[in-house]
């Protein structure tokens, strides 16, 4: 494509569709936000709108106040940032032991890990592990250990890792550092863009999920799980007249609308981020050996 | 990313007392997880034991050899099952017009965004195109309530009711496979986006000499180019068409379309969970992977002796 072409018809026409996608794929995520702003009861008129009709805080003020998502909020925040942290040390740190080519396991380690790629034991035998073997049912920890390092991010990390140069590893034991110095001076300072990268994946991870909520700990609803409730008592009680009857004037169609909100707005906020980093890493993620 | 050969390579050692204790910092650093793995990942895999044998909530703290083995009773129970036939239907269903779907959008949205001219425009484009592919189910089937939904914004601007989300019928599969294309069309896209890049430009110049135009080296050279990659993804997908997630499946469900969107995960856990039998849960689980893995070798197989590349 390095000669400039003259432009035909077809460029056009796609040109057209692609902004159409474009519209397609942000519109819905738009509307959201204009109801999330709009009057409950006028909300209750037509839903499909871009800019709020009758602008209003009261749902957003609603749904922090009374509808109980501060907790709900503040978890998934610590979850996020705990899973992530511990995550990404762990990760780097078996990551760097896997790359390390005169590491006598290292073959059987690696192989262990891969494996699990590919097999899994399946939602009922893990399911009860986590439940009535290691009754991690409704404690915190249920959020990071059984997910705590993502094989396909520690071989990633392994990856990065391999393409750096041995011979900074072998002067710092010429200067007498041990194998642990040797990751925490050296490889974990040149890693930051891969350990960015990772980061990024567990937090997303972390934010998104929903599943782990809803199995192992009800009792510790995350922002997630809190849309999910909201959503389904939505259906239930759909009724477009009882709105007015509120005092604050929501509906559980506003609420939900605010919440989605709310529980996207972190992932918006990191997506250049993302958007910056994880094309590398789609391509990188290859099993060597 | 390159790999320095050559420049690493360590002799083959011999696992000893004395070299454990030279490396006991690499082992300090890796024991832990592997303890891990075997606890998390290792142990359920044991729990396909469970598929034989008749586990309830009273007998699952029994040792092993004395729970009562039942052979394949639990299969026999599974296929019995009033819901079994429907939730086979639903998954294939579901899963077939995803991978026929899902295949064809990522592949146009790839060939087409690769002929985009307007640089700027495309790259835009591409970079909204998987905004949806970070953001969780929960919310997308928020917004997916809004879209399709009775009185939705597909409703109002068809002015009419097209109950796409309450009709007890299989229209759910569609709007269900809608919604996840809409989600995933530009993050699968990029594998083919990346394929296309490897494909050598002297073979485009070569056909425009030929006076071949933009369509002819579209079909002729981007398609048969990414083709490669095209198989193996089928395989891929192929080999994960019982697979089918248990969280989209939910989430975009209600009591009226539930006959519709049940899945063989979601029925492994109703029953195994729902209603405690452990044994029959897993037992769905344990089919549900035999069969996956089997389709994938099938494919695999048949991709060869159609000529083209591998997966194994």
């Amino acid at each position: 494509m390095a000669v400039k072409k003259k432009r035909t018809w077809f460029d056009y026409v796609l040109l057209v569709f692609f902004i159409f996608l474009m519209i397609i794929t942000l519109y819905p995520f738009l509307n959201v936000l204009a109801i999330s702003f709009n009057d409950a009861t006028d909300t209750v008129r037509n839903i499909n709108f871009l800019i709020p009709r009758v602008f209003t805080l009261s749902n957003y003020r609603y749904v922090f106040k009374e509808g109980g998502i501060a907790m709900p909020f503040l978890l998934s925040v610590a979850k996020t940032i705990v899973g992530t942290m511990l995550g990404v040390v762990c990760t780097a740190m078996l990551a760097y032991t896997l790359s390390r080519r005169d590491f006598v396991l290292r073959k059987f380690f690696t192989l262990l890990f891969v494996v699990t790629m590919y097999v899994s034991g399946g939602l009922i035998p893990e399911y009860l592990l986590i439940m009535r073997t290691l009754k991690l049912g409704n404690n915190f920890m249920v959020y990071i250990l059984p997910g705590l390092i993502w094989v396909y991010n520690m071989i990633l990390v392994r990856s990065y890792i391999d393409g750096l140069p041995y011979a900074l590893q072998e002067a710092a034991v010429l200067d007498g550092a041990n194998d642990f110095q040797i990751w925490y001076r050296i490889i974990v300072p040149l890693c930051k863009p891969v350990i960015a990268t990772v980061a990024l994946f567990y937090a997303v991870g972390q934010w998104n999920s929903f599943m782990d909520t809803y199995l192992y700990a009800k009792k510790l609803p995350t922002l997630q799980y809190k849309l999910y409730e909201i959503m389904s008592q939505a259906t239930v009680q759909i009724d477009p007249h009882s709105a007015s009857n509120r005092t604050a004037a929501v509906t559980p169609m506003s609420v939900r609308m605010a919440v989605t909100i709310v529980a996207t707005v972190p992932i918006v906020v990191v997506y250049p981020f993302l958007q910056k980093y994880f094309i590398g890493g789609m391509t990188v993620g290859s099993v060597k050996d | 990313m390159k790999k320095q050969d050559g420049a690493v390579t360590a002799k083959k050692k011999k696992i000893t007392w004395q070299v454990l204790w030279k490396q006991r910092y690499l082992l300090l650093m890796s024991v832990p997880f592997v303890v891990w793995i075997i606890i998390f990942k290792y142990i359920p895999l044991w729990g396909w034991t469970m598929a034989f044998q008749e586990v309830k909530p009273a007998t699952f703290a029994l040792p092993i050899w004395e729970r009562t083995f039942v052979g394949l009773k639990n299969f026999a129970k599974a296929f019995s099952d009033r819901l079994f036939v429907q939730t086979m239907v639903n998954t294939l269903g579901t899963s077939l017009l995803d991978i026929v779907v899902g295949t064809v959008s990522a592949i146009a949205f790839a060939v087409l965004l690769n002929e985009m001219t307007f640089r700027r425009t495309k790259k835009l484009s591409q970079t909204i195109s998987y905004l949806p592919h970070f953001v969780s189910w929960v919310i997308i089937a928020s917004i997916a309530k809004n879209i399709f939904n009775d009185g939705g914004v597909v409703d109002t601007l068809l002015g009419t009711r097209l109950h796409l989300m309450s009709t007890n019928s299989p229209l759910i599969w569609v709007v269900i496979v809608i919604i996840n294309c809409w989600k995933e069309v530009g993050w699968n896209a990029i594998i083919y986006l990346s394929a296309m890049a490897g494909i050598d430009t002297g073979l485009y110049e070569a056909a425009e000499m030929d006076g071949a135009n933009r369509f002819q080296k579209m079909w002729h050279i981007t398609l048969p180019g990414i083709r490669p990659t095209i198989v193996v993804m089928l395989i891929m997908s192929i080999g994960g068409i019982l697979g089918v997630g248990m969280e989209r499946q939910m989430l975009l469900s209600n009591p009226l379309v539930q006959d519709h969107t049940m899945v063989l995960s979601w029925f492994s856990y109703v029953r195994g969970i729902g209603s405690s039998d452990y044994g029959l849960g897993t037992a769905i689980g344990v089919f549900q992977s035999v069969i996956g893995i089997t389709l994938l070798l099938i494919a695999n197989k048949v991709a060869g002796m159609i000529g083209e590349d591998k997966l194994i």
